[in-house]
């Protein structure tokens, strides 16, 4: 049941995409956003598509992924698509019926928003499909760190999330045995209304928030146990280094983003 | 007839992913009213997966279960009424209580089944006794006893809903040892006065000996063998074959009888074993006296 949720959608394999450093991935993800708000036309944002495309065919992520990326956001997509529509008033009329006006500069823009929406989702989706949470968090410590001389705990948030993400399957495990475990006292968790649904969940989370307490307490103790006292000084297993891949990754991002500029350029001259 | 009766269960788990895990096999058996079923096996041989499809918390991918003649999962509306005649005790089921007190907490699934208020505080009472719970630990919240305390709360939780069979997975796990007889003193005391099937899942060879009718072998997801524990105890070295042991006693006797003495080698609990003794002793010295006379 709860197991078929997937956390993080971390992709594992062996791609040039996936062999970058965590650090490079996340600020050139950060690029590729900048890139598509620079792109001021559907040209530019063509090269966005190229690049999405081309990444997702290194990293050998199933295609179908994109799709799934997208679809939470649907709503969102098709909401901002509509209020473009309908709502813009300028330029050519296209359609008058009653009080619809649909206008040609109405529909390129819903056109473009739309597909930058989709190019920012799926692109930066990317990410997380080859980049482990773990990685993730890893990434951002080091690229928060000049925080750290503002007094900011960077260490510790990372430290946080890493156990946060660490503990989400355990989490989940429990929760199903709990589950069953009441269930087999004649708890009814899958009919009746909405609310007797979630008055059937207290016999499930506060046992669960119980033996979370019991946990993060036992955690305490071991790590204390092996002498962790903060970030001071803590030496890595694994070293972040940047590689040669990474080096061709940021030369092709920023081969992309003149790209981007050139198209915009001519547009405008033209 | 059969309380329990299995036909061709099994169970896969991640079917159609690269993570898939057949974790019952093709298990048939049935379980007579009244019997004290053991279950054995290693981790991971299926026997906490099967259990669970006794009181349909999981649906066999194939086979069939059918509790008091009738089949598990043919009508989905009447899955919670046989839910309620297999009781299920979890694995450390001192994790599932929640209420304010314990006596609350023995009420819920009593409370679950739509019994009428006389009928819950008749059962809680008296499972409360039966497990030695006395009244002021009733009143009491549950995260205030220790452990064993707790456990015998979460059991009673179970045993209040006076389930046909009740069914307890390592119930004694993670006790010591004066807590682990305690236990099993209590589910042995529950079926004597209640006459109910028990089906206990166990690591321990010596609880299993001590205390059942029947023992069930699982390894490998498949049934080993079900059946006496004197028949299975025969089997001692095919046991030990697939990782299971045959309790200390009966090994000692194998040896004995290996090493000339004239006792059988089907003892397997310490009791029978020294009746077993005395008896081969007071037989050697009355043939000694003859044969001094």
């Amino acid at each position: 049941m709860l197991k078929d949720i997937t956390i993080g959608q971390y992709f594992p394999g062996n791609s040039p995409i996936h062999r970058m450093d965590s650090r490079v991935k996340l600020v050139l993800t950060i690029a590729y956003i900048v890139l598509l708000f620079m792109a001021d036309n559907i040209y530019g944002l063509l090269i966005g598509i190229a690049f999405t495309l081309l990444m997702y065919t290194i990293s050998r992520i199933p295609p179908v992924m994109m799709l799934k990326s997208l679809k939470p956001i649907i709503p969102i997509i098709l909401i901002t698509s509509a209020l473009n529509l309908f709502f813009i008033r300028s330029g050519e009329v296209l359609v008058k019926w009653k009080f619809i006006t649909i206008t040609r500069e109405g529909v390129d823009t819903a056109v473009f928003m739309t597909v930058r929406i989709i190019c920012l989702i799926v692109g930066t989706s990317l990410l997380t499909y080859t980049t482990s949470p773990i990685d993730l968090t890893d990434a951002l410590e080091r690229l928060l760190s000049p925080l750290k001389k503002l007094r900011v705990p960077v260490h510790e948030l990372a430290m946080m999330m890493t156990i946060a993400l660490r503990f989400i399957p355990t989490l989940i495990e429990e929760t199903d045995k709990i589950m069953a475990a009441q269930k087999a006292r004649g708890a009814q968790m899958e009919t009746g209304s909405i609310m007797k649904r979630a008055k059937a969940l207290v016999p499930v989370l506060i046992p669960l928030f119980v033996s979370s307490f019991r946990r993060a307490e036992e955690l305490a103790l071991a790590m204390e146990c092996r002498c962790y006292h903060g970030g001071e000084g803590r030496t890595r297993m694994k070293q972040l280094k940047t590689s040669a891949v990474d080096y061709i990754a940021i030369a092709v991002m920023a081969v992309f983003i003149a790209g981007v500029v050139v198209v915009n350029h001519l547009t405008k001259g033209a | 007839m059969a309380v329990i009766k299995t036909e061709d269960l099994t169970y896969v788990y991640g079917e159609g992913t690269p993570f898939r895990k057949v974790a019952v096999d093709h298990v048939s058996l049935s379980v007579e009213e009244g019997e004290f079923i053991g279950v054995i096996g290693h981790t991971g041989s299926g026997k906490s997966t099967l259990i669970q499809h006794l009181n349909g918390l999981l649906k066999p991918t194939e086979g069939r279960v059918l509790i008091d003649g009738e089949e598990l999962w043919a009508d989905k509306a009447r899955l919670q009424a046989i839910r309620f005649k297999v009781g299920l005790v979890f694995q450390y089921p001192e994790y599932q209580l929640f209420e304010e007190t314990c006596y609350k907490d023995i009420a819920y699934g009593p409370k679950n089944m739509g019994l009428p208020e006389n009928e819950i505080d008749r059962r809680v009472r008296e499972t409360a006794r039966l497990v030695g719970l006395s009244d002021d630990v009733l009143d009491k919240s549950p995260f205030e006893l220790s452990g064993g305390q707790k456990r015998r709360v979460a059991i009673a939780g179970v045993m209040a809903m006076e389930p046909k069979v009740l069914i307890l997975d390592e119930p004694a796990s993670g006790l010591d040892p004066k807590g682990r007889s305690r236990i099993l003193g209590l589910i042995r005391e529950y079926h004597k006065e209640k006459k109910n099937t028990v089906m206990l899942v166990s690591h321990s060879m010596e609880d299993v000996a001590k205390h059942c009718s029947k023992i069930l072998v699982m390894n490998k997801a498949k049934v080993f063998c079900y059946d006496t524990p004197a028949a299975v105890f025969g089997r001692a070295g095919e046991l030990e074959r697939i990782g299971l042991s045959v309790p200390q006693i009966t090994r000692v006797f194998a040896r004995l009888k290996a090493m000339g003495c004239r006792v059988d080698d089907d003892v397997y609990t310490v009791g029978y074993g020294r009746e077993m003794l005395l008896g081969a002793l007071s037989k050697q010295t009355a043939n000694e006296r003859e044969s001094e006379a």
